[in-house]
């Protein structure tokens, strides 16, 4: 530890740190727009520039080693001016459509532009060519709008490792693009949603489903219904003024009905119905040894990573449908039959954490008789943007139940929104499956937590299963590696495409990392958990009603038929 | 495009144990034996060298050098550098798209005989206005006349040659 001084206050400073580490632990604000945090300094945006007496020019504060004695002005007339500049320039080819805008609020550059002032363009206008990629079912890329600061391009490659975009061209002619400028429908995107996560700007965001779903609500010849994940109950209170992390789900069900949804389903509910399905199904493999270890299907972007970049690892993946997928197979069959409606006639829309979800929800398999069994999805922002159109204030909404015959959930469901979560829900009714017995202790600790990948030996009876749980896709490459290289001690792997899981999920608001909101959301998960006594998929009352009425039982021909698919390889260029 | 395979695996034979560094001697010499580089090509040499072809394509895209199009039988550049352009370049690159129905750089024309560039300085600044047709300097093409001597030697030996244009 030495001192440096910063505007002529002494901060304490640590060998080999930057400028910029030392001044955020100081509570010293400086702006960035390309800086990620754990990832080395590029140094590309030059926002976060600062004085450094005895420098001729200023300094890039993200990627300036500290040394003992260095005397920093943070915020000099010389800086602010230059950072006023930089935000001048970048406006200079950027649109002038902030009403218009979907990040208007939450771009750090509309930020930037208003903390320092910038009132005019003093730039003529240099617009690039319009190259707005729609194609893709879940993200939309406006390259109007990109600043090239790389952080999507460093998310895809360093992070996901996914490399489904990079920086192309040169000087004003680079852009961020998937290889041969080809859109990202057919690039090798996961459609992961991590990319628009950490966009400072509107350049990269959701494929919004909000007309479709407004329209539906509109119509009476519809019936409209929706299900939400367990992530997006937790991850809302902050947007409306709440505690962040609180679980919404009574006064979201109360919401969710004000705007017209028929009716009100949990996916949670499914996450209980998957819990069952993929714990026999592991049964089933442990005993003829085949296609081991199992990895969790319920991650759409991890589903697609497999069928792009380890084909070889298909058969290793679950059947079982996602929670979201499963519940819709269910409402177009089960409940419109209880209902008698027309299938044809429901409109079936899912609320998830996800964007990939969108692409799951396009996927051919997931429906039936060329009917598709979700008509809609919405991620968490696009919600709160349909909860504020309808005008709704949680603070006046009563608490009510989600409805039967999907509505009940044991809190096992309620973890798949936490890395860890499929994986501790499974083990539970695993060793029901196997020992007839309950586990001592229902918490799973060791599969708790927030590394990207965590490993453990879990005893059940007689038997040690090797089990693993991996948060974000470049995790999961080395541990397929490892799997490929031979090794042969795992029996099941919970894999969630994005770092965090679904709590951090591509559809979450924006910002998340940025704070303590994915710890307050994960620990709401946990904490109910911990408070309700039905805490294990197979002792929910209406999942149990479910197989007695209409599955039979997990695995069953008809199960098999509604709530199971297959996975193929994918041709794209890697 | 069998053929073309053949032709980029005997290549990166030619790079046994081959590390990113070798990446950009490699889209060279393809580019020189296949005439650009084609998505197939890309995929091949990222699958190689254990790259994204996103990767393959952003190094490829950074130099002017590399093409993902076939060229004309005769390719070519016109300078663009400061000097030439204040010796009329500028009027030399309109005269050689109106003369040769170019719609787009680095397309070649209907016919498939010529395809045309602007390339930042070639380096002959002494000599401008500059062109080169597929590799030859012409220097000071300064008039239509000269322009149409240049092209007139390029049919005519195309003639000789009797050659059908690929």
């Amino acid at each position: 530890m030495f001192e440096i001084s910063v505007n002529n206050r002494n901060v304490e400073a640590e060998p080999g740190e930057t400028i910029l580490s030392a001044l955020t632990r100081a509570g010293i604000e400086v702006p960035t727009l390309c800086h990620m945090k754990k990832l080395t300094p590029t140094g590309a945006c030059r926002i976060c520039v600062v004085e450094l007496e005895g420098m001729a020019g200023l300094v890039p504060s993200c990627s300036t080693p500290v040394e003992a004695g260095m005397r920093i002005f943070t915020n000099s007339p010389r800086v602010i001016e230059a950072r006023k500049l930089i935000i001048e320039l970048l406006l200079a080819d950027h649109p002038d459509d902030c009403l218009y805008c979907v990040r208007s609020g939450s771009c750090r550059l509309q930020k930037l532009a208003q903390d320092y002032g910038v009132r005019e363009r003093i730039f003529p206008p240099r617009r690039r060519e319009n190259t707005l990629d729609t194609a893709s079912p879940a993200i939309v890329f406006d390259q109007s709008k990109c600043i090239l600061c790389g952080k999507c391009v460093r998310t895809c490659s360093e992070i996901q490792k996914v490399f489904a975009i990079e920086f192309t061209g040169r000087g004003s002619n680079m852009r961020v693009s998937p290889a041969f400028h080809d859109s990202l429908n057919v690039s090798s995107c996961i459609c992961c949603g991590q990319c628009i996560s950490v966009c400072p700007t509107g350049a990269l965001r959701e494929k919004s489903s909000l007309n479709e779903v407004t329209a539906a609500l509109a119509d009476p010849a519809v019936y409209p219904v929706i299900q939400y994940a367990p992530a997006v109950s937790v991850s809302l209170a902050e947007e409306f003024g709440m505690k962040p992390g609180a679980d919404l789900s009574s006064v979201l069900n109360a919401a969710l009905r004000r705007l017209g949804f028929r009716r009100v389903f949990d996916s949670a509910f499914s996450a209980d119905l998957t819990v069952m399905e993929e714990a026999a199904e592991l049964v089933a493999r442990l005993g003829n040894g085949t296609a081991l270890p199992m990895f969790t299907s319920c991650s759409p972007a991890w589903v697609k990573f497999v069928e792009e970049f380890y084909p070889e690892f298909l058969p290793n993946l679950s059947s079982c449908k996602s929670p979201q997928s499963m519940l819709g197979a269910l409402i177009k069959s089960r409940f419109a039959e209880l209902e008698e409606l027309d299938p044809r006639r429901i409109f079936s829309v899912s609320a998830m954490p996800c964007t990939a979800k969108k692409f799951e929800a396009e996927r051919p398999e997931i429906g039936r008789d060329g009917m598709a069994d979700i008509d809609a999805v919405l991620t968490t922002r696009e919600l709160v943007r349909l909860i504020r159109m309808g005008g709704i204030d949680f603070e006046h909404l009563d608490p009510e139940a989600a409805d039967p015959p999907f509505g009940e959930r044991s809190t096992a469901g309620k973890l798949f929104g936490a890395s860890g979560g499929v994986m501790e829900a499974v083990l539970r009714t695993v060793h029901r499956f196997l020992t007839g017995k309950e586990l001592k202790s229902l918490k799973v600790d060791q599969v708790r937590g927030s590394d990207g990948l965590r490993e453990m030996k879990f005893r059940i009876g007689g038997t040690e299963l090797g089990v693993a749980v991996v948060n974000g896709v470049g995790n999961a490459r080395a541990l397929l590696d490892q799997l490929k290289a031979g090794r042969r001690d795992l029996h099941f792997v919970e894999v969630m495409a994005c770092p965090g899981g679904c709590a951090a999920g591509g559809g979450q608001p924006i910002n998340v990392m940025e704070n303590d909101r994915l710890r307050a959301r994960v620990n709401s998960l946990y904490a109910s958990d911990q408070g309700e006594s039905l805490r294990t998929a197979h002792d929910n009352c209406a999942v149990q009603r479910l197989y007695r009425d209409f599955l039979q039982k997990p695995n069953s021909a008809i199960a098999m038929r509604l709530l199971h698919t297959g996975y193929e390889k994918r041709d794209v260029p890697l | 495009m069998e053929h073309q395979c053949d032709i980029i695996e005997e290549i990166l034979r030619k790079y046994p144990n081959a590390t990113r560094d070798a990446l950009v001697p490699i889209l060279q010499d393809v580019q020189n034996a296949c005439g650009c580089l084609s998505r197939e090509a890309v995929i091949r040499i990222g699958a190689y060298l254990r790259l994204p072809a996103s990767s393959i394509y952003g190094v490829a895209t950074f130099y002017n050098q590399f093409r993902f199009r076939p060229t004309g039988k005769y390719h070519i550049l016109v300078c663009r550098g400061t000097s030439c352009h204040v010796k009329g370049a500028s009027s030399l690159l309109l005269l050689l798209r109106g003369k040769l129905g170019i719609r787009e750089d680095g397309v070649p024309a209907e016919d498939g005989l010529f395809s045309l560039e602007a390339v930042p300085c070639i380096g002959a600044c002494g000599l401008g206005p500059v062109m080169s047709v597929n590799g030859k300097l012409y220097a000071g093409i300064d008039s239509e006349k000269k322009l149409d001597a240049v092209l007139e030697e390029c049919r005519k030996l195309k003639d000789l040659e009797g050659g059908t244009v690929q």
